[in-house]
């Protein structure tokens, strides 16, 4: 089986983006005056500067990029958080190698570890449930972090938890879902968005009503996109159709993955462990309405923020940046990461001052890294 | 006096106590059987005394080499810790164009290793030391206690002999220079990843673990001008070539689509969010030719067992200088940094 090499084939590339310049063109885009489309999910991000996409399409045409990176969102007194409850000696804390360097206001989980917390990485919540089982007498924590790609699974290592009878393992959770961020861009003023790529893992969970709203109320199109460059790039040229056409529709691009309704089993173990917290702070973008999901009463056993007594909120919401780090202004789209006063000086990868630098997903990292060559001439 | 010919010692516990650390019968037991018997090193003097005919000729210099090998599992497909801890030492040895001769070998042990384990470790080492034309002639064993440790780590440290003629240096690496690779890439770090176990890849790729030092006296002889050779191990072609880059002041392009990758690799990426540019490799190279012998030192190469799968795979370049790019198989360029910290899977 090869999934990949056939959605990488760069003569079905090449006509894909000849249509997009066609229709960029028909709609009388330019550099001064493009068309922003929005690739709402970091590994979207990740993918159009791996494969130089960017440089590919019309300058008529203008990436925005998202927040859909669930590190890069993660407001620092949570990482903080983490930190303090990794510190209890009795915890061994698990969780996905991406957090590891975000950084908190005083340190990272990387540093908490250097410093002698016992604090592993987990390819899934999964592998801690199976750490809980074999360490009875330590106090195993997942930091249970991602859309809704990672949600189901944090979901059913509690299910798994409660029906093992397990009573030395929590889940600290930081899970939040994808429209309710969209829904306040678009609420934004000075947003400036024509239509959207939406994520296709997370569609795969929550199949593609969860975005009606998009087109319903607000006239936007958006396109459930697959993740390989000809995904991406046949889904922004259908974007661009329904702009040109004056449609605004949900389509299902990824429907080889997609199914219209998403997946009921993930949906069903969701709706049994979370409800919806009454607003999450997302880092740059602020407290967000119903944005993000804690773990209902029936489960609170298995809740690090009840068994730790860390709550929501009881640090100071709304933690300030570090001095002069731009994360949220690049995140709304306000500005692009190079123009950061920070970018490639006071912010790296090997340094990161805001989260955008942290993740291979964030744009800033993204930027750094494949940023392209008249970037890279000005350091 | 009558030399009467003594039993070899036996080690007869199964696993490894703190009382094979302790200077003690325990440990001269444990050294003789598992490694000495194994290796065979010339003379019963702690230190290893040498000659080699190599190091008498004028203007032949020395090289000397150290790295440590800490790699968990320590058997894996294609390998284990002892034929790495080998091939790791020599390719460092054959890079620089010295001709690998002896070897250093210290171990430290944690408390309750199987002792079958090290016998298998010590005979690939030493079945990796022949294959290589290397003898390893001296070593060191430590235990530790049970949580100080991670199985077996080895440091090897290597010393070779380089010919008069030969001065291999990044920073003679000139623009128009050929980029060849001796095979796919990544199959170490994929196979180690695999090998884990903690990912349920249901696949299994052979580390790519193999001494070069064969595959680079082709190279030069093929190519008397070669300018440089890396093995790209930890950090990947990626880090290799930035090296290379950063050292000649040249840029570097390269081309996605000639570089060699397996599908099983290219699966593992995948789903784990790595880019096998940076995935590690152990019996990897990458050189640097100049263009009009650039087509001989490939066709030398692919006559050796370990660059069958050889290709060009880009050329240095006026254009960015110290910065390596790749052309994407769309066309796109795209740069190819250091790595910076370790390579961490994403989250979704």
């Amino acid at each position: 089986m090869n999934y990949a090499d056939e959605f990488r084939d760069p003569v079905k590339a090449k006509g894909v983006l000849g249509a997009i310049a066609r229709v960029v063109d028909e709609l009388g885009a330019t550099k001064e005056n493009p068309i922003h489309i929005m690739e709402i999910c970091g590994g979207h991000t990740h993918a159009i500067f791996r494969y130089g996409l960017d440089k590919l399409t019309p300058p008529g045409l203008e990436f925005i990029h998202g927040p859909g990176c669930p590190v890069c969102v993660l407001p620092m007194s949570r990482v903080d958080e983490c930190v303090e409850i990794a510190e209890n000696p009795n915890v061994i804390f698990t969780t996905f190698g991406d957090a590891m360097r975000v950084p908190g206001t005083k340190k990272s989980l990387m540093q908490a570890k250097a410093d002698g917390a016992d604090i592993r990485m987990v390819y899934s919540p999964l592998d801690a449930l199976e750490l809980a089982r074999r360490n009875p007498d330590r106090e195993v924590v997942f930091f249970g972090l991602g859309f809704e790609t990672t949600t189901p699974s944090t979901a059913l290592s509690i299910l798994q938890a409660d029906a093992d009878g397990l009573t030395n393992f929590t889940i600290f959770c930081n899970h939040i879902t994808v429209p309710p961020p969209i829904k306040a861009l678009l609420d934004d003023p000075h947003m400036v968005l024509d239509g959207f790529v939406g994520p296709g893992h997370v569609s795969m969970v929550i199949g593609i009503k969860p975005y009606e709203f998009i087109a319903r109320d607000y006239g936007k199109p958006i396109v459930v996109a697959g993740f390989e460059p000809l995904d991406l790039l046949q889904s922004v040229l259908m974007v661009l159709e329904q702009i040109r056409d004056g449609r605004a529709e949900v389509e299902n691009q990824y429907s080889r993955i997609v199914p219209d309704d998403g997946n009921p089993v993930s949906i069903a173990a969701c709706e049994e462990v979370y409800e919806p917290r009454p607003t999450f702070e997302w880092r740059g973008l602020g407290e967000i309405d119903a944005s993000g999901l804690r773990i209902r009463d029936r489960y609170k056993a298995f809740d690090a923020e009840v068994k730790f007594d860390i709550g929501y909120g009881r640090n100071t919401v709304f933690t300030a940046e570090q001095e002069g780090c731009a994360c949220g202004d690049v995140m709304t789209g306000r500005i692009k990461p190079h123009a950061c006063p920070q970018f490639g000086k006071g912010c790296t990868p090997e340094m990161p001052l805001g989260a955008l630098m942290v993740s291979s997903e964030g744009a800033c990292s993204a930027y750094y890294q494949y940023g392209g060559l008249e970037l890279e001439s000005v350091e | 006096m009558n030399q009467v010919a003594r039993q070899p010692r036996r080690v007869v516990a199964d696993k490894i106590t703190l009382a094979h650390g302790g200077g003690g019968k325990a440990m001269r037991d444990l050294i003789e059987d598992v490694f000495t018997s194994v290796f065979c090193p010339p003379g019963m003097e702690d230190q290893a005394r040498l000659m080699d005919a190599a190091i008498t000729v004028p203007g032949a210099r020395l090289a000397f080499t150290t790295d440590s090998f800490v790699v968990s599992p320590m058997e894996f497909p294609g390998g284990d810790i002892g034929k790495i801890a080998v091939c790791g030492t020599v390719n460092d040895l054959a890079v620089g164009g010295a001709m690998p001769l002896w070897l250093s070998a210290a171990f430290i042990i944690e408390e309750g290793v199987d002792i079958a384990t090290l016998r298998r470790i010590a005979a690939s080492m030493q079945k990796a030391a022949k294959e290589a034309g290397v003898s390893i002639v001296t070593g060191d064993t430590k235990v530790v206690g049970k949580g100080s440790g991670d199985g077996v780590f080895i440091t090897t440290s290597g010393v070779g002999v380089i010919a008069p003629d030969r001065n291999l240096l990044a920073q003679t690496v000139q623009p128009g220079d050929v980029a060849i690779v001796n095979g796919v890439l990544g199959d170490h770090g994929a196979a180690i990843l695999a090998a884990r176990g903690d990912m349920a890849l249901d696949t299994e790729i052979p580390s790519d673990c193999q001494p070069l030092n064969q595959l680079m006296e082709a190279v030069l002889a093929a190519a008397p001008d070669t300018r440089v050779a890396r093995d790209a191990t930890r950090g990947g072609l990626a880090s290799a070539l930035n090296e290379i880059a950063d050292a000649a002041g040249v840029g570097i392009e390269i081309g996605e689509e000639l570089l060699p990758l397996r599908i099983e690799v290219k699966g593992v990426c995948e789903i784990l969010g790595l880019d096998p540019l940076y995935l590690a490799n152990e019996g990897t190279l990458v050189v640097f030719v100049p263009e009009d012998q650039a087509n001989a030192a490939l066709a030398a190469m692919q006559t050796c067992e370990a660059g069958r799968d050889a290709v060009i795979i880009g050329k240095a370049t006026k254009q960015h200088p110290r910065t390596v790019v790749m052309k994407t198989v769309f066309g796109g360029l795209r740069i190819v940094d250091m790595l910076v910290g370790e390579q961490l899977p994403r989250i979704c």
